[in-house]
């Protein structure tokens, strides 16, 4: 890939920047949102874990940076098929995309990343600065997220955050994807990205889950996005195991590139045969 | 007062339009009883590990999440317009509003009653059901009716917090979301006795933003148990009243913001 | 010269002879803006995000006029110029800083809801029928929200119907109206509720001939015929050339002239235009006594004054010297007249900006 190839995406992320900076009251808004959300949660996994004594999958230490984690990367996660492609599809503009000379799910893909480093970024330094050093300062030392256990994790992380980027990115490409069939079931898609969120771990930690689920959950790609990658950062999962994690992603991701090529030349010949 | 046949005129004409889109809405309805299903299964999911909280049990926090679902679809249900005006102001739309000779809060609740909301209700009808079904004692018409009063209460509170996030579109259109964190985490807080919470957290809710006194001190009531938090059961039954009165304080600050918007222009 | 306008004392004590109270009554309008101005660029994003800059703007500054019943009078200015702010002002939805304002014995923002109800406003550039109804039951809503009797709105609606052709779209849903339908639609909208004062913004935006010309019919028919009062605020010098006896000139906040379309053009300029069309194209004409405008490959427009050349005498000397297909004199157009009555206003500054309008 040339430089070349790589500037107009440079361009999307830093315009995507500017604009997102203009808005820093809404920035400061969602901060503040998520703050107040995280907070709300952690207050009730506090509240279960007190009223037990025997030991659980995970620690409440644990539970804090996974929630934390949580909220910083939101912007990374699959929730919603993209605004601005469903308004393409619906007012047609998707038909120009078919003129353009490049690779059509490449361009998808490569927009939906760029649509979501910027956010994501914007939102996650703040976040976890506020998580681990604001909440000790007002008195919520216990709430606080803290730093991987070890270099060896934070490295580990790392390279299980790249892979959940591709993997929530060929997510998301899937369902805009699946927007050039289902423009009003809109039903259909809320159902399945909360399907998704929930599967991932990011309502309830997979460990917590069943045990009779849990084989099930951790085979599913989901659990790639959220629970593998945050566990991985608090060393719940070991750093040794981390190149299990990292491959389960990757197939997974690319399963899903392959049914999203698919899928589109599909949905793009149906197009064209309807007319747009 | 012809306010309320007007308001009529302007269900039916919203009704009608989304029932235009059956198929579209009774998939949205479907979604939404679905989606807010997880939610409970999540819950579900934690108790299965935990096995209470706080010495609660699954089915009297069935009891709190039903009365707080039914109550938070109803509001969005009815404050639509409200819910969406940051864009209406963004987009110079209040002016043909302030042209008319009727009350602004009128025509904004006349603008959408949204029926899908009725996939939250049912998915919250469920749960208090079966809330209602496994707990013993709890029948009784005084209870029901408080059970009533509470969801009343709790609908004119959260109104109120959605015509408070409305207002603040009139200084600013970019940050509305800070409401989201009183009303979306409001709920979800309330899905829980607040009693499991910690101190300040419970201070707030009880006395800033009272949404306690529309769903927690009731429910205690109406579980007829006594409350870890010490409040009196007089106090437990007249605790709904405080939801009108926060729709009342919402409505001045409404009427202040409007005055602002025509001294400031769009 | 500016029409000296009454104040409501003058009004009030003029008892030479019977007068009846304007009906509309403006009086040393103020009203100042603080618009936040952003930085481009990501420096200036990142910048953006600690300080912000705000800058004063004078939309009104004093501006004074009186209207009587069953005038139509023209409000026109570049954009920016203070147009819509006045129009909001009157209507009601918009405090000025200072000054004072009263229609139909009423201070529009005071008696928000008595005020709205006895005038229509039409904005060209956005509906006020609901999207996803049928046009005669947005019109029946409208009946409600301004509680017409029965008997006067199916009078009102009927005649409205058929003065502006209505009768076949009116079970079609706006959204699927053109846009000279939908005009016509908002203006009997407008009308539903029988209000004396009628303000129109821009009604003629966007539309073709036609259309731009049965809505002229109509508020012609509708001021001569019935004496309502219409205020029609347009960038569109036709649609003034048209139906305004009087036109106010807004720049800048201030009224720059206010009086007939004679006595603007007069007191801009005497100049007149010759056009003529050659029966081959040819650069070199030109006169001593006149200016060259426009110069297209076979019409030249030439600029003089009637005082110092007379337009025979100029005509006799370009035909003589060429051969001609055709001409015409005609006076500059409005918008010249405009732009130049700005300009004398107002040397110094630029023609636009991003002011509030």
């Amino acid at each position: 890939m040339t430089l070349g190839a790589v500037r107009p995406y440079v361009a999307i992320v830093s315009a995507r920047f500017r604009m997102l900076l203009q808005y820093r009251a809404a920035a400061i808004a969602g901060l503040w949102t998520q703050i107040v959300f995280g907070l709300v949660i952690l207050g009730i996994f506090e509240a279960f874990f007190r009223s037990t004594t025997r030991a659980h999958p995970m620690t409440f230490a644990q539970i804090v940076s996974y929630v934390w984690l949580g909220q910083a990367l939101l912007g990374m996660l699959p929730w919603n098929a993209d605004a601005e492609v469903r308004a393409m599809v619906r007012s047609g503009a998707v038909a120009y995309e078919l003129c353009r000379p490049v690779d059509l799910y490449g361009l998808w893909y490569a927009r939906a990343l760029a649509w979501r480093t910027a956010p994501t970024v914007l939102r996650a330094v703040p976040m976890c600065a506020i998580a681990s050093i604001g909440l000790p300062l007002i008195g919520l030392d216990e709430w606080r997220l803290v730093a991987p256990p070890s270099v060896a994790s934070a490295v580990a992380f790392a390279s299980t955050l790249a892979c959940t980027l591709l993997l929530g990115c060929a997510l998301t490409t899937l369902i805009n994807i699946t927007l050039l069939w289902t423009i009003s079931g809109e039903g259909i898609v809320i159902l399945t990205t909360t399907l998704v969120t929930f599967l991932s771990g990011m309502i309830v930690p997979v460990p917590l889950f069943p045990d009779w689920a849990k084989p099930i959950v951790q085979a599913l790609p989901f659990a790639g996005l959220v629970d593998f990658p945050f566990r991985v950062y608090t060393g719940h999962i070991p750093p040794q195991a981390t190149v299990w994690v990292v491959q389960h992603q990757l197939l997974w991701t690319a399963a899903l590139v392959i049914l999203g090529r698919w899928l589109l030349s599909r949905g793009l010949r149906r197009i064209v045969v309807q007319g747009g | 007062m012809d306010a309320l046949p007007l308001y009529g005129r302007y269900v039916a004409i919203s009704l009608r339009a989304q029932l235009d889109y059956r198929a579209s809405f009774v998939m949205q309805a479907a979604g939404q009883f679905l989606v807010t299903g997880l939610e409970f299964v999540g819950i579900w999911t934690l108790f299965r590990r935990f096995g209470a909280i706080k010495g609660w049990t699954l089915e009297e926090v069935a009891l709190f999440y039903g009365m707080i679902s039914m109550t938070y679809a109803v509001a969005e249900a009815i404050a639509r317009g409200f819910d969406t005006f940051g864009n209406m102001v963004k987009y110079g739309e209040f002016d043909r509003i302030l042209l008319r000779p009727r009350s602004t809060v009128l025509q904004l609740f006349g603008q959408e009653l949204t029926l899908r909301r009725i996939g939250r209700l049912a998915q919250g009808a469920v749960v208090l059901a079966y809330a209602l079904s496994t707990l013993h004692g709890v029948w009784s018409v005084e209870r029901i009716a408080l059970l009533v009063l509470a969801v009343v209460g709790g609908v004119c509170m959260f109104v109120g917090l959605i015509i408070l996030q409305a207002t603040s579109a009139f200084w600013t259109t970019e940050s509305l979301e800070v409401w989201n964190a009183f009303t979306y985490g409001g709920v979800t807080m309330s899905q829980y006795p607040l009693s499991i919470y910690r101190p300040w957290f419970r201070r707030f809710f009880t006395f800033v933003i009272p949404l306690a006194c529309i769903n927690y001190f009731p429910g205690v009531a109406i579980l007829d148990r006594p409350d870890p938090l010490g409040t009196a059961v007089a106090f437990q039954w007249l605790a709904p009243l405080a939801g009108p009165m926060f729709l009342l304080i919402a409505l001045q600050v409404w009427k202040l913001g409007v005055r602002h918007y025509q001294s400031t222009g769009s | 010269m500016k029409k000296k306008s009454p104040t409501l004392v003058n009004s009030c004590c003029t008892a030479t002879r019977l007068i009846v109270m304007p009906q509309i009554i403006v009086s040393d309008l103020v009203k100042t803006f603080r618009v936040s101005e952003r930085t481009s660029g990501l420096l200036g994003a990142v910048r953006g995000l600690v300080q912000r800059k705000h800058r004063i703007v004078r939309a009104l500054d004093g501006i004074s006029f009186a209207v009587d019943a069953g005038e139509l009078v023209g409000y026109i200015g570049p954009n920016g110029a203070g147009k819509s702010t006045t129009v909001k002002t009157l209507a009601g939805i918009l405090v000025p800083d200072s000054g004072r304002c009263e229609i139909l014995g009423r201070v529009p923002w005071r008696d928000r809801v008595a005020h709205v109800s006895r005038i229509g406003v039409v904005f060209g550039q956005r509906t006020q029928l609901w999207w996803d109804l049928p046009v005669i039951e947005s019109f029946e809503l409208l009946r409600d929200i301004y509680r017409v009797p029965l008997s006067k709105y199916s009078a009102a609606r009927d005649e409205l119907i058929a003065l502006l052709d209505l009768e076949s779209i009116l079970d079609v849903p706006v959204r699927q109206l053109s846009l000279g339908q939908r005009m016509r639609c908002d203006v009997a909208a407008a009308l539903l509720h029988a209000p004396p004062i009628l303000f129109l913004d821009e009604p003629t935006i966007g539309l073709d001939a036609t259309g731009k010309l049965a809505i002229r019919d109509f508020v012609r028919r509708l001021n001569r015929e019935r004496g309502i009062t219409v205020i029609l605020t347009t960038h569109d010098m036709d649609d003034i050339e048209a139906l305004c006896t009087r036109v106010m000139v807004i720049g800048e906040g201030r009224i720059l002239s206010d009086g007939t379309l004679a006595e603007l053009r007069r007191r801009v300029t005497r100049e007149r235009w010759l056009t003529v069309d050659l029966v081959q194209p040819d650069d070199s004409i030109e006169d001593p006594d006149a200016a060259v405008i426009r110069r297209d490959a076979h019409r030249v427009c030439l600029a003089f004054d009637p005082e110092r050349v007379s337009p025979a005498e100029l005509i006799r000397r370009v035909t003589s010297a060429h051969a001609i297909r055709d001409l015409f004199v005609e006076n500059p157009p409005i918008e010249t007249i405009v732009a130049r009555l700005y300009r004398q206003a107002h040397p110094a500054s630029s023609a636009s900006g991003d002011r509030p309008s």
